[in-house]
């Protein structure tokens, strides 16, 4: 039975791509480009495109604590900006969180990018072997495979009040009493922010200095620049469509967490994720699209903007 | 077909019952259902009210499947109002109630149906102990037992023969405490706010938990004095909120847990030193032999309490079983394996005939083991001499103040919440 749907599929399968084939001979372009591209486009509609425009759809209606009702308000958008004029000069809530998500974005983002260069630099251009650049490349990947989760808790013993590092640190002298800041504060969320992302900055970083032509590298020298002027000359320029999409990685990422920052954080912390979280769990669903689709948005405005800086398209 | 073939679980549920019970069930056949198909019952309700055990005893009594759902708690009152036909028993907390019985997926159970219905722990039945009144501030059971109708989406004012759930377990919570790392004497919840413990104490991000935890606190210091901490007005959500960020402001709080492990990691790694925390923490700790004590205040307990109930959609054999095992459930056993983790179940005196004699005086009236204390899976959990924090049951359940609630003003209530994490 299987069998036969297979054959079936397969022979069908044939028949498309050649048809697709001939078309395509016929006139140089025709199906075979939108066919190569359905898959894709379905699983997008499907699990993108559908789903977003339910959270859109419900964003706009009504609900009691035991139910949601179809309806057309933006009262949900009114209450997720709720007393934010009246309380100038002072902060909202919702503002709030999101100058402090903001401020881990921009924190996290340096700190990956000066981490994930470097290590993308020396990868590229200081191991020389293609083997030995393939087993250091995988040994960057080691985190991954683990859990996020169980890369996020192995630093609460590490870093906490009774942890490993303040008690080394007592028994070299350094201090003498354990230092609190180490856990459960904006240093620990930065900290395994950066530890969970920094490889997101490497691979795209390291794709782009690949590329770059080493004869360029090395008329920059015999034009006479010393190495700094080559760097920032030659390469960050050349590397500019890698940091780009390294850079939407971590700051897309960085903006929709809650998990790191909710456990390293001590819950202290808030987050736009945390909040959309607590909502739902109370059955405030229009209030969480509500607030998922100002996320949404409040990303995409980044991520445009970035895009405003590099024309990714031509450098790719 | 004269006698049982396949499954034996009735016969072997009479041995318990006693010899002259056994006679009549070898004579008397077992229901033919049983015999030839047992019946699976989907029961939706969180990991911690799991216990394989008696799953395992139930299938080997009754012939019945349990299948166990596990989510947590906000995620069983989801499914209740989404997909009622996913599970066919939901074993959920009193306080969801007012969320979950106005959506019109629960539906009454039949009193005249449930063997025990009178001998129900008053404290649940009434909001009774020993015939004195506990607190009722926030949603008490006895408040939301009872229906109308089997179909009714409020709840009525008196005892009906509709229930909306029937206990499974409940329990008074307080705060726990590292006595290790404390050298003074806690009896009141204004200690959680004691600037003595700033940096080092921890209360729950559940908003609708951790606001009466807060309340109760402040009240304790006598900041103010609410109608019903349960059921608080905007003044009283606004006044506690201020006053919980002006304590995070201090510093006052290490971090806010909200899961049972991380108030145990907490507990345990010496991060917080005082907090509101779950009675099988407390345990949990302890068996990692950290001191711990589960320390009873004051102004008394926050409780809470959990009960079965059926989904708008059962019907036929699958409630016949819901019922069969609900019966059962009272019915002794489960209720000894539960009060063995120091929960309370809904029916004491069955739960009696299944403890011994000795650990009935334990959990239930306050006096020193005589023997040591071992919890169902054989772990250690008392030496002999210990007594239990709080002391018996009805000065634990007695000295209830409030219980965990869902507010009128709920949104509101979590709106100011999320700015309090925020701030």
């Amino acid at each position: 039975m299987s069998d036969t749907a297979d054959t079936i599929a397969e022979t069908r399968g044939n028949r498309v791509s050649a048809r697709a084939r001939r078309a395509s001979r016929r006139e140089g372009h025709g199906a075979a480009p939108y066919l190569q591209a359905a898959p894709m486009a379905l699983v997008f509609l499907v699990f993108f495109l559908l789903p977003l425009a339910a959270t859109i759809v419900v964003s706009f209606w009504q609900y009691t604590q035991y139910s949601i009702e179809p309806a057309f308000t933006a009262q949900n958008y009114g209450e997720v900006f709720g007393g934010c004029l009246a309380r100038l000069p002072d902060l909202c809530t919702t503002f709030e969180t999101y100058l402090s998500t903001l401020k881990f974005g921009v924190i996290v983002w340096a700190c990956t990018l000066t981490l994930g260069f470097t290590v993308a630099y020396f990868l590229a251009f200081h191991v020389r072997s293609l083997k030995v650049q393939v087993i250091f490349f995988l040994l960057c990947t080691i985190p991954f495979w683990t859990s996020i989760v169980i890369r996020m808790i192995s630093w609460i013993p590490l870093l906490g009040r009774n942890g490993l590092v303040n008690q080394a640190l007592i028994s070299m002298g350094v201090t003498d009493t354990p230092l609190e800041w180490l856990l459960y504060s904006d240093f620990a969320v930065v900290l395994a922010l950066t530890h969970l992302y920094t490889l997101f900055m490497v691979v795209p970083i390291f794709n782009s200095l690949m590329r770059i032509d080493r004869s360029l590298i090395e008329a920059a020298r015999d034009a006479g620049a010393s190495d700094l002027q080559t760097l920032t000359a030659v390469i960050i320029p050349l590397a500019r469509p890698g940091i780009l999409i390294g850079s939407i990685f971590v700051l897309t990422v960085v903006l929709g967490d809650f998990l790191t920052i909710g456990i390293m954080g001590g819950q202290q912390i808030a987050s736009v994720g945390k909040i959309i979280q607590t909502q739902m769990q109370f059955l405030q669903f229009p209030l969480a699209a509500a607030n998922a689709v100002i996320l949404l948005v409040a990303v995409l405005a980044g991520v445009w903007a970035l895009l405003k800086l590099v024309d990714i398209r031509k450098e790719l | 077909m004269t006698r049982p073939t396949g499954r034996s679980g009735p016969t072997r549920r009479a041995v318990l019952k006693g010899g002259a019970a056994m006679a009549g069930a070898a004579a008397f056949p077992a229901p033919f259902v049983h015999a030839q198909d047992p019946v699976t019952l989907r029961y939706l309700s969180t990991a911690v009210n799991q216990s394989p055990a008696i799953a395992e005893k139930a299938s080997e009594e009754l012939g019945i499947n349990i299948e166990y759902i596990a989510v947590n708690t906000d995620e069983v009152a989801r499914r209740v109002i989404t997909q009622p036909n996913s599970f066919d028993l939901v074993d959920t907390e009193y306080f969801a109630l007012p969320n979950l019985v106005p959506s019109g997926n629960m539906k009454g159970m039949d009193a005249k149906r449930i063997d025990r219905i009178g001998d129900l722990a008053s404290v649940i039945a009434s909001g009774t102990v020993e015939g004195e009144a506990v607190g009722w501030d926030g949603t008490a059971p006895h408040e939301v037992l009872y229906l109308g109708d089997q179909t009714a989406t409020s709840f009525a004012g008196e005892p009906t023969d509709w229930i909306t759930l029937i206990p499974t377990t409940y329990n008074a919570d307080t705060l726990g405490i590292r006595p290790d790392l404390i050298d003074k004497d806690i009896t009141s919840w204004a200690s959680l706010l004691d600037p003595d413990f700033a940096g080092k104490s921890a209360i729950l991000n559940i908003p609708s938990i951790g606001i009466m935890d807060a309340a109760m606190a402040l009240e304790a210091r006598g900041d103010i004095s609410y109608g019903d901490k349960g059921n608080m007005t905007r003044e009283e959500i606004d006044f506690t909120i201020e006053k919980l960020i002006e304590a995070k402001r201090d510093g006052q709080f290490r971090a806010f847990w909200s899961n049972f492990q991380e108030s145990v990691n907490l507990m345990a790694s010496g991060e917080v030193v005082i907090q509101s925390m779950w009675s099988p923490a407390v345990t949990a700790v302890r068996t990692q032999g950290i001191p711990c004590i589960y320390q009873p205040l004051d102004e008394g307990y926050r409780a809470w309490a959990s009960g079965f109930g059926l989904p708008r959609t059962i019907d036929g054999r699958k409630e016949d079983a819901a019922y069969e095992f609900i019966n059962w459930f009272l019915s002794g056993w489960a209720g000894a394996h539960l009060s063995k983790q120091g929960y309370y179940p809904a029916v004491l005196e069955t739960a009696k005939e299944y403890m011994e004699p000795y650990e009935w005086a334990y959990w239930y009236e306050g006096e020193a083991a005589e023997e040591d204390i071992y919890a169902p899976d054989g772990r250690l959990l008392e030496e002999a001499g210990a007594v239990r924090d709080g002391g018996s049951y009805a000065e634990r359940m007695g000295s209830v103040a409030c219980w965990n609630a869902v507010m009128d003003e709920n949104e509101y209530m979590v709106r100011k919440w999320n700015e309090f994490i925020a701030a």
